[in-house]
């Protein structure tokens, strides 16, 4: 059986006592993505600038669990500076990462996990530490709480969309 | 107080938890090397050897479907079923359980028969609806769907600095309406209501009340004519019965007035193409194949409460909430904040809402699986009531027959755990 310690790596306690890119950036020109997790009631603001097909800056408010928090943490330091199609070959990789288990859970954000154009799991760099959280299928969408606000936001700045808040 | 709740003697002679956990298969299971500390209750109960025999023996024995055949074994699964309705209704003091019980799939599912035929059909339009912020989703969804539907005004008797429903402004709320859903108790607070107050100044203005019993029924001895409430919902799988069943208790003159909740078979007189005749109560409001090896199981847990004692049951969990609290706050001090009044035989159950320094819910419930101890941690279904405290989720610690000090012990342990693990 799985053990906390598997879960609670170091560095992902490290990103929950000091998050990275914590804060909000004015409405616009940043694109405004609000993620819930019905299941606890954790929630994170992820505040989004896109220029020239890079992401400029971001931003995370909100509150949350260890796992939610340091995961969009770990997540804002990954992909602020990247052009938007490595980010997103990021978000797949880490929801390839997260996959297995969210689909036998019947979650509906695991759509992608087959898609290629995935990084391995070496190349996830300090992200790799949250593979641990697949052992605890509860905690999966804490972990891609982030992630898929951070999807749908680049999917309505592509699509022209206004922002949600 | 009202005289609804029976709080027990100081004569009874306390529990022997230790012998009356070992009726329970589960709790014998250990879960990451620890003995399984359940405090997780008030979410779904652990059910004793005799309801899963009950039920065993009722498949392997006796099933047939109810009311239709006219050999032995049918006869007998209808007589079995009916005589679940009749314990059951005789529990919580109806005077009248062959008509006033209605079987339900839980207590949601009973909220929503009286929101569908009681709501849509009888709610005089223009009345409005009085709701508590205490309420979990169950007593409050289903009023939500309502208002949605007809444009009805819902409003809702706040919760106090005190954890208790502040009735200040009652009868100024109560102007106009025709519906009040309340619970007894609270699932996050442990808060058990006074229902006294509410029942009088709503049947003064001829409004009925729909009492949510899922976390009272299965801990106090519940009387449905000392509450005065028109309605109560509970649910079997809180009060150590089977999952799937739970039950409507509603005054006859009511649910004879009320239209049917679902329609197919069981719950009709008759049908033709164009048209049918609802069946005599309670089964107009059964359509279907009812829940019967379910409602076995709960006979035989309602048998094992009454065995035990509902006095005994509820003194023991007095005393446990009560230890409990001192025993917490003594050991953790300021680290712990219990969301919650403060011990209360009458007024407070077995159920602590706690926040551990400024660890998240759901780390903490983590790291106490990891002892074997099993919380709930997240917003219990109320999310207005988490919004109305400012927090997004608790670790709740709920107790019931089948704990004991060990328990409470165990759990503050836990609690040193989880402060060195995070520091």
């Amino acid at each position: 059986m799985a053990g906390l310690e598997d879960l609670y790596r170091e560095i992902i306690l490290d990103h929950y006592r000091s998050p990275r890119n914590r804060g909000e950036l004015p409405v616009p020109p940043a694109h405004k993505v609000e993620g819930f997790n019905p299941l606890c009631g954790d929630e994170v603001v992820v505040y989004l600038e896109v220029s020239d097909g890079v992401v400029t800056d971001l931003r995370i408010s909100g509150q949350g669990c260890s796992i939610s928090q340091s995961s969009a943490s770990m997540m804002s330091a990954g992909v602020k500076g990247r052009p938007v199609e490595e980010v997103r070959k990021l978000i797949r990789s880490f929801k390839s990462m997260m996959s297995i288990h969210e689909h036998s859970l019947g979650g509906e954000d695991a759509e992608g996990e087959d898609e290629t154009g995935t990084v391995s799991p070496d190349d996830l760099g300090e992200l790799a530490a949250l593979q641990g959280v697949v052992k605890f299928p509860v905690r999966i969408k804490c972990a891609t709480l982030s992630w898929n606000a951070l999807a749908q936001g680049l999917d309505e700045i592509a699509a022209g969309v206004p922002s949600g808040g | 107080m009202t005289s609804a709740l029976d709080t027990g003697s100081l004569e009874a002679p306390p529990l022997d938890v230790a012998s009356l956990r070992k009726e329970f298969p589960l709790l014998e299971q250990s879960s990451h090397g620890h003995r399984i500390v359940y405090l997780d209750s008030a979410a779904s109960s652990q059910r004793p050897r005799a309801v899963l025999d009950a039920m065993d023996h009722y498949y392997e024995t006796t099933h047939a479907n109810v009311h239709r055949g006219v050999y032995a074994i049918a006869e007998e699964a209808t007589r079995q079923f009916e005589a679940a309705r009749s314990a059951l209704g005789r529990f919580i003091g109806a005077r009248r359980p062959e008509t006033e019980v209605v079987f339900a799939k839980n207590a949601t599912e009973a909220v929503n028969l009286v929101a569908h035929s009681y709501g849509r059909h009888l709610l005089p339009a223009g009345k409005a609806i009085l709701l508590t912020e205490l309420e979990h989703h169950a007593n409050l969804v289903p009023w939500l769907m309502l208002a949605a539907e007809r444009g009805t005004e819902l409003r809702y008797i706040p919760v106090g600095e005190d954890y208790r429903l502040d009735l200040s402004r009652l009868d100024e709320l109560m102007d106009g309406v025709g519906l009040v859903g309340v619970s007894c108790m609270s699932n996050v607070l442990g808060t058990i209501n006074d229902l006294g107050p509410i029942v009088e100044a709503a049947h003064g203005v001829g409004a009925v009340v729909v009492a949510d019993g899922s976390q009272l029924v299965p801990h106090r001895r519940v009387d449905v004519g000392a509450l005065g409430v028109d309605f109560l919902a509970f649910t079997g799988h809180k009060m150590l019965g089977p999952t799937g069943i739970g039950a409507l208790w509603g005054r006859e003159e009511l649910l004879d007035k009320m239209p049917p909740f679902l329609g197919g078979g069981e719950m009709i007189r008759d049908v033709r193409l164009d048209g049918f005749i609802p069946n005599d109560l309670p089964w107009k409001f059964e359509a279907g194949t009812p829940p019967i090896a379910e409602a076995v199981g709960l006979h035989a847990a309602v048998g094992f409460l009454e065995t035990v004692g509902m006095e005994r049951v509820a003194s023991h969990e007095i005393e446990l909430t009560s230890r409990a609290i001192d025993l917490l706050t003594e050991r953790h001090g300021d680290d712990l904040r219990i969301f919650g009044p403060p011990a209360d035989p009458e007024r407070r159950g077995g159920v602590l809402s706690l926040g551990f320094r400024d660890i998240h819910a759901h780390d903490l419930a983590q790291v106490l699986d990891s002892e074997g101890i099993c919380v709930r941690a997240g917003h219990h279904c109320a999310k207005p009531l988490m919004r109305r405290l400012g927090i997004t989720a608790t670790a709740r610690a709920s107790f019931y027959l089948y704990n004991g000090e060990d328990d409470v012990v165990a759990l503050s342990r836990a609690l040193d755990v989880a402060a060195a693990f995070f520091g």
